[in-house]
């Protein structure tokens, strides 16, 4: 039997041309005769758009365009919603607003684009920027979330009745029931941040139109291909296969990339087929952070009625979620933290309801954690608070409400993004618990560590949490494994990878089905031109769904060849195995046949053709999953502050995290690393800050702090589970965002205890050094 | 538009007499003006490191730099390190501890590294952190960037 590729870790395959500045990036396309754009993007949060006077900037020498929402005539019209509306939820309301790609009456966020030029270098182009006048009528800002919804509040689109996106309601039980039952009710108002996605790389477009193929080229950084590709060729009226589109390397997505019907994807390519010439668009840092989609903004009413010896018996959340100006991404974010409120624990009794708010801000889409981190956060924060008021060790109410090993998998009644019913598929979450709570050394820490510690006057605290991270949702991805004559495998997907590793861990995937070398397998992913079916990297799900559908379809392949190398080896298939590149003998390894020439006999030559015959030694398959599968784990951290200063240190960070099956272990450690990052700099340094006219404050690295080294734990610690989810033959969980939804309530509950002669009561997500100071000072002084 | 000024910039070795405009940033003189394209952009105000290079020697971002700042300079780049087929000692590191996911800081990092490593042979893990924090990772929570500097310097010493 050939050696399992899956659970080892293997170097990847990608990194060589990474390393060595070989890949080709967005902004590393160069064609003949391209033209480059630049985007004019409004000052104002909201107003009307009186007139929008392009003249001077069209007479700068080397500007060959400049176009506004009126020169677009028909072409101009509102996207089409990339997410649908939840008609799975009885009684929800949701009023669709998709993405205006260019302002034309009206402009509804600080950063909205407004106006386009096309110029013979970036330079020009940003020169024109600067020649363009807005003659514009201000209205009110809108951006408190409470406020938005008072009667008489300005509109943000002026023909619906309110500001109110969405109003969902979903209930579990009885929440009634619960209160009628507790001994208590606690009640708190939390309040999760505001952040921005940070992928180093901004995101860009490059389009080619070719006149005598009829064919569109583009290149995207979009984290969905597919999509992005659908929406072109319906802007245009084009056939799908009229538009080639292609992801180059990508430098981080992390959610915002995966928007399409942005200005990019409906502009470039229209101007590429109107110029007659390619087009670039490279956004820069500000426009990133102004335009681009970001996420986290919400505010929750949370409820929890317990018995006095700590018992839950119902959670009721009502909740504020910003989406920004418009809301293309549906409600994927908050329904996501409808799902992941309770989802570590036995609630018998839920009542959660979104009120999806409008406000002049950047759209709101997932960044990674989509959603999770606010619903963990709640919980994590009310079981904290419970903890205090019935005297128990925060691990103490965890381990008396959490749901068992024996529970799954667990229908718990709440639909979630993918519009099914959240079902925990796998898990033994108790057992993360008292991973995590034996090696960061919970007891002693607390009984022996800490009040030595607290005798000196140093303050140091620890904090543990619990965490579910749902992955692998549908609808579907697919993917075509084909033996090249050369014996090297070529394995095509419409997914898209922004450093993930899948260049690796697909081809392992391949490679225990075929018996070849991991680095005899070619990855391609994200070319529509190549294979068309997928929809796109979002939910911790490409290692789950495509990874199925390589594997499925690699499963083909193998009965293929062994099909054929019976007859050629005139052995019966049962006798024969897949090693080193060739089908052989199994007990007479010399007598064999090598997939190349496999691949060659799969190619019939004339008068060889039989009845039912498919060429090519290859197969295509498709993976959709009934639900998505649900990683586990538990975080302890450490912290070491100092209350004069506000500085923190983390002194100690345990992760134990179960994603299923691990098929490349390394991978998957290096995720959570870069999750807990994220994590840390939510909790401590990251704040998209809006002032009262809606312009935002933090539209560069100087003002939005991005985690560095130094603000990291020596060591990220890491406990493995691995609890094979059920549901695909690999038995694999997705692993993306684990390590960034889990961090902030275990940084507030260590700095509770930490500070603890402050008696602090830590209700929001984010919670900066100054932010710290002052939080301090007001409690001593309260 | 600013008339053009002939410069003269040695880049990995090889000498560039080209015409720039004053306002040409340098990292765009690499990338779009030679097509060395390993040099990368993240932020174009000096703070993320993307695009660090080395000017005479040492390590500069090249988006806060104008080319004809570096006129007479020796710039060097990721691309002088090594190639796909015999990566430098660090690039080795950076692929053997997963010191690196989607890439694009990458070449910063390394250029950072390389130069740091020239001053300190023998960096303690808490050195090497404190060398690479002027950079920005977003995907890899710097910990095998730490390791991977620190396992380049013992293959270099073993060279």
């Amino acid at each position: 039997m050939t050696e399992s590729t899956i659970s080892k870790s293997f170097k990847r395959n990608e990194d060589p041309r990474l390393l060595t500045g070989n890949s080709t990036y967005i902004d590393d396309i160069e064609i003949a005769g391209m033209l480059h754009v630049a985007i004019k993007r409004s000052d104002y949060a909201h107003a009307r758009i009186i007139k929008i006077d392009v003249e001077e900037a069209r007479k700068l020498p080397g500007v060959v365009a400049v176009y506004t929402a009126e020169d677009l005539g028909d072409y101009w019209r509102p996207g089409p919603l990339q997410v649908p509306p939840p008609t799975a939820i009885k009684g929800a309301k949701f009023n669709a607003r998709p993405l205006e790609c260019i302002a034309k009456h009206k402009i509804r966020f600080s950063g909205e684009p407004v106006a386009v030029v096309v110029a013979e270098n970036r330079y020009i182009a940003e020169d024109a920027l600067d020649l363009i006048s807005l003659d514009i009528e201000q209205l009110p800002y809108i951006g408190d979330l409470e406020k938005a919804l008072e009667p008489g509040a300005a509109l943000v689109h002026e023909d619906l009745e309110s500001n109110l996106a969405a109003d969902v309601v979903q209930e579990v039980g009885s929440w009634e029931k619960a209160v009628s039952e507790a001994d208590s009710v606690l009640k708190k108002r939390i309040v999760t941040n505001h952040v921005a996605g940070g992928a180093i790389e901004n995101r860009g477009f490059v389009a080619q139109w070719d006149e005598n193929l009829n064919i569109l080229n583009c290149w995207a950084t979009t984290q969905g291909p597919i999509p992005m590709r659908n929406s072109i060729a319906r802007y245009l009226g084009l056939l799908e296969n009229q538009v080639r589109l292609m992801n180059p390397a990508i430098g981080g997505g992390f959610g915002p990339k995966i928007m399409s019907s942005q200005i990019d994807d409906v502009i470039i390519p229209w101007i590429a087929i109107k110029l007659k010439r390619p087009i670039k668009w490279i956004e820069d840092r500000r426009e990133n952070f102004l335009g681009t989609t970001s996420e986290r903004d919400q505010i929750h009413y949370a409820e929890i009625a317990y018995k006095k010896d700590g018992t839950i018996l119902g959670v009721k959340d009502v909740f504020y979620h910003n989406t920004g100006a418009y809301d293309p991404y549906g409600m994927t974010i908050p329904l996501n933290t409808q799902t992941h409120t309770i989802s570590n624990y036995k609630i018998p009794n839920f009542y959660s309801q979104i009120k999806m708010v409008f406000t002049n801000q950047m759209v709101v889409t997932p960044v990674r954690g989509a959603g999770r981190s606010h619903g963990i956060f709640v919980m994590e924060r009310l079981m904290d608070a419970v903890a205090k008021e019935t005297g128990l060790d925060p691990v103490e109410i965890r381990r008396k409400n959490m749901l068992r090993a024996e529970d799954m998998p667990y229908r718990t009644g709440v639909i979630g993004q993918d519009f099914v019913e959240n079902v925990l598929d796998s898990g033994d979450y108790p057992a993360a618990l008292e991973k995590t709570f034996e090696a960061i050394e919970y007891e002693k820490f607390k009984q022996e560590i800490q009040p030595k510690l607290r005798a000196e006057g140093k303050h140091k605290g620890i904090g543990i949490v619990m965490f579910t991270e749902g992955t692998a949702v549908g609808p579907y991805e697919g993917a075509k494994v084909m033996v090249g004559v050369t014996g090297k495998v070529n394995v095509v997907c419409a997914y898209s990878n922004q450093g993930q590793g899948h260049y690796t861990t697909f081809a392992q995937i391949v490679a225990n089905q075929l018996g070849v070398k991991v680095t005899d397998v070619n990855v391609v992913i994200g070319d529509s031109g190549q294979w068309q079916w997928g929809v796109g990297a979002f939910a911790s799900r490409g290692i789950t769904l495509v990874g199925t559908a390589i594997h499925q379809a690699s499963v083909k392949v193998r009965v293929k060849a062994l099909g054929i190398a019976s007859k050629i080896l005139s052995t019966p298939e049962e006798e024969l195995e897949l090693e080193d590149g060739v089908v052989r003998v199994a007990d007479m390894p010399e007598k064999f046949v090598t997939l190349g020439d496999l691949a060659m006999q799969a190619n019939p030559t004339r008068g060889t053709v039989e009845p039912g015959m498919e060429p090519g030694l290859e197969a295509a398959a498709y993976y959709g999953p009934p639900h998505g599968a649900t990683g586990f784990g538990c975080l302890g951290m450490i912290l070491d502050v100092d209350p004069e200063t506000a500085r923190v240190k983390i002194d100690r960070l345990v992760i134990t995290d179960d994603c299923g099956t691990p098929v490349n272990p390394m991978i998957v450690d290096g995720q959570i690393h870069g999750g807990l990052q994220m994590g840390i700099g939510e909790a401590f340094y990251e704040n998209l800050v809006y002032d009262e006219y809606g312009q935002l404050l933090t539209a560069s690295f100087m003002d939005y702090l991005f985690p560095q080294a130094s603000d990291m734990p020596a060591k990220f610690e890491i406990k493995h589970m691995v609890t094979p989810s059920p549901l695909n033959p690999l038995g694999i969980k997705g692993i993306g965002e684990a390590g960034a939804i889990c961090v902030m309530p275990c940084f507030m509950q260590a700095l509770e205890d930490a500070l603890y002669e402050n008696e602090l009561s830590i209700t929001q997500s984010f919670m900066s050094p100054s932010k710290l100071f002052h939080y301090v000072q007001s409690a001593k002084n309260a | 538009m600013a008339e053009k000024v002939k410069v003269s910039i040695k880049v990995n070795g090889t000498v560039y007499e080209r015409e720039v405009e004053p306002r040409l940033l340098l990292s765009d003189f690499i990338r779009h003006d030679l097509g060395l394209t390993g040099t990368h952009v993240g932020c174009e105000h000096g703070l993320c490191g993307a695009c660090t290079v080395l000017v005479d020697g040492h390590s500069a971002r090249s988006c806060t730099l104008f080319a004809v700042m570096v006129d007479g300079s020796e710039v060097t780049t990721v691309e002088s390190l090594g190639t796909m087929d015999k990566m430098h000692p660090l690039q080795e590191a950076f692929q053997e501890k997963h010191a690196l996911q989607c890439g694009f800081c990458t070449p910063g990092f390394l250029m950072t590294a390389v130069e740091y490593l020239q001053g300190n042979p023998n960096p303690t893990a808490e050195e090497a952190r404190e060398a690479i924090d002027g950079n920005f990772c977003r995907c890899t929570g710097y910990e095998n960037i730490v390791e991977a500097v620190q396992l380049a310097a013992r293959k270099m010493a073993s060279h």
